[in-house]
């Protein structure tokens, strides 16, 4: 049984459950996007399911194993994870930076020749290949969260996962990186991605899973995922999609009791 | 690159060896090496002075360039060394305290064992105070309460010295030195600072994925905890026992990885053996220069080197706030 499954999960910060008793099942060439409000315990499921994080209660399982019965170096090589605000501590070249994505893989003996064709073919799939010699660093927004998933890439990962990978792209850049993803997800490759922005998720993600308050409130397709009683729910806003030229478009009307109690006054 | 970095191996490598030629007949009184065949008195300067003073310049100078190399690494500060952070300050408060009880007469064992203890605690602290945020400005703050509490100490010891000979030892030693070691002092130290090197080479790879931060570290499988127990038992090793045999020498740590970074790049597991190298290389041109201090009272190392290195500080400090800003 191949899949990455939250059982059960749940995570307490000070006695207050982030994430509550989460089950889900993810198939690997799938894109999932986990959306939500601020709070609502997004980023806290992603850190379980890379294996960073122990649920106080419950299990993550990669291909049926407890993902913390694995080494730390199997792990990471099955498992590439971006964070949320990603640090890079010093100025390095796009090329040795990219290479970091291959720590788990090195042996004792260092890197080998299959290290530097995987990432050569991180370089090529991200299009930073004329960007190696650069320092990373002083890189554009775009650019740098390109070469992020380059890093992860190089690392060729069975999932992938991305804590917000798109904050700071511009429109073409989103777009890009959508694409990206898309191929990434293509080769058969599992992509979990934590995102805000619900339009993006509606057009790259086959599943969609809403939170709110740790929990989940919907799981499924976008167009079934994202239902307006499901946005009022969670965000408290109330929506409703419109068809774009491009794929759907999502129109925001207001908060859910104005409008509630607007439209029941007339 | 890898090619780049075997070039600066090999050039450090030569350099070191000019210095410890001239390191072994320079001095007050000079001796030429083609002399000692001949059956020359001075031949007793160089083997009973010279070569432990050389000896000691290169593992002394080495730890601390190590020591400096991978805790800039792990702290992901630049800014980092075992004097900055309160490391050797708190090799130095175990060492006075043996010799405020007097303990180090009894054995030389003693008094390098608790250098060595209180470098390991220094870190242990380090890492218990800063980690849980994990920020780099966390750990130089640790390091600050870290030199307080150990001069703090320092100072208490110096107070309260039970006689006038006790405290100048303590304010000698303090100042730190290669002058007047013998081939003792290399014995006692030479092991440890050995063990501990070798135990921070290890952490190269784990330093790397730390580039990206405590959790992209851990996703690429690095285990944090084993890197923090290595890097306590390496520097508490390396520079305690450095700290040991000759006092507190600051700023080798702290300058050392900025010359090589600028060689070979940022990459920290590429810094280690050449920041070992570049460490022994400038604390032992250092030596040598000190012995030219005209007068009577030779200028200690440990002086020369903070003379030198705070401005070095004050320099980074200001081109760091000019590339934040």
């Amino acid at each position: 049984m191949t899949g990455l499954a939250a059982e059960g999960v749940t995570v307490r910060l000070g006695g207050r459950p982030v994430v509550n008793g989460v089950d889900l099942d993810l198939r690997p060439g799938e894109i999932a996007a986990i959306v939500g409000p601020n709070g609502a315990g997004k980023s806290t499921l992603l850190g379980c399911l890379a294996g960073l994080r122990t649920p106080g209660d419950g299990v993550v399982r990669l291909d049926g194993r407890p993902i913390g019965a694995l080494t730390d170096r199997e792990r990471a090589r099955r498992i590439g994870y971006l964070p949320q605000t990603p640090e890079i501590a010093w100025r390095l070249d796009v090329h040795t930076f990219v290479r970091l994505g291959r720590t788990a893989h090195r042996g004792v003996f260092g890197e080998t020749p299959s290290d530097g064709s995987a990432v050569d073919r991180a370089l090529a799939s991200t299009g930073m290949t004329t960007f190696a010699g650069r320092d990373v660093t002083t890189l554009s927004g775009g650019e740098r969260a390109r070469a992020l998933i380059a890093r992860s890439l190089a690392g060729e990962p069975a999932w992938l996962l991305a804590d917000e990978p798109l904050t700071g792209l511009d429109l073409a850049h989103q777009w890009e990186a959508a694409d990206l993803l898309r191929r990434v997800a293509g080769d058969g490759v599992g992509v979990v991605l934590a995102v805000h922005d619900l339009a993006f998720a509606a057009r790259v993600a086959g599943r969609v899973v809403v939170m709110s308050s740790g929990c989940v409130l919907a799981d499924g397709p976008p167009e079934d995922a994202l239902v307006p009683g499901v946005l009022a729910r969670a965000w408290g806003m109330e929506t409703r999609w419109v068809d774009g030229l491009g794929g759907p478009l999502l129109d925001i009307l207001g908060p859910a009791e104005a409008t509630a109690e607007s439209t029941g006054g007339v | 690159m890898p090619r780049r970095s075997a070039g600066l191996d090999l050039t450090l490598v030569a350099l070191l060896l000019a210095l410890s030629a001239i390191s072994l007949i320079a001095g007050r009184v000079w001796v030429p090496l083609g002399h000692l065949a001949a059956g020359d008195p001075r031949w007793l300067i160089i083997t009973e002075l010279r070569i432990p003073r050389t000896l000691l310049g290169i593992l002394v100078g080495g730890a601390l360039g190590l020591s400096g190399a991978t805790l800039q690494g792990y702290t992901r500060n630049p800014l980092a060394d075992p004097g900055v952070l309160g490391v050797s300050s708190m090799a130095a408060l175990g060492a006075v305290l043996t010799l405020y009880f007097n303990l180090a007469t009894a054995s030389p064992w003693l008094l390098t064992a608790f250098a060595m203890a209180g470098a390991g605690v220094g870190v242990v602290l380090l890492v218990l105070v800063a980690a849980p945020a994990g920020e780099a400005v966390s750990f130089l703050l640790a390091g600050v309460i870290l030199s307080s509490i150990a001069s703090a100490g320092v100072a208490l010891a110096l107070n309260l010295a039970p006689n006038p000979w006790a405290s100048a030892e303590i304010t000698d030693w303090l100042m730190g030195s290669l002058a007047d070691r013998s081939i003792l002092d290399v014995r006692t130290a030479a092991p440890f600072i050995i063990a501990g090197s070798a135990i921070l080479l290890t952490t190269g790879p784990t330093l790397d994925a730390l580039t990206l931060g405590e959790m992209g570290a851990r996703s690429l499988g690095a285990s944090l905890r084993r890197a923090q127990v290595m890097i306590a038992v390496g520097v508490g090793l390396a520079c305690g026992a450095a700290v040991a045999v000759t006092g507190v020498i600051g700023f080798v740590g702290l300058i050392v990885p900025h010359l090589v970074r600028w060689a070979v790049g940022a990459r920290p597991s590429r810094l280690l053996i050449p920041s070992a190298l570049a460490g022994a290389d400038l604390l032992l041109a250092a030596d040598i220069l000190v012995r030219a201090t005209p007068g009577a009272e030779e200028v200690h190392v440990g002086v020369a080197m903070a003379a030198l290195g705070a401005p070095f500080f004050l320099a980074l400090l200001l081109s760091l706030r000019r590339r934040l800003a």
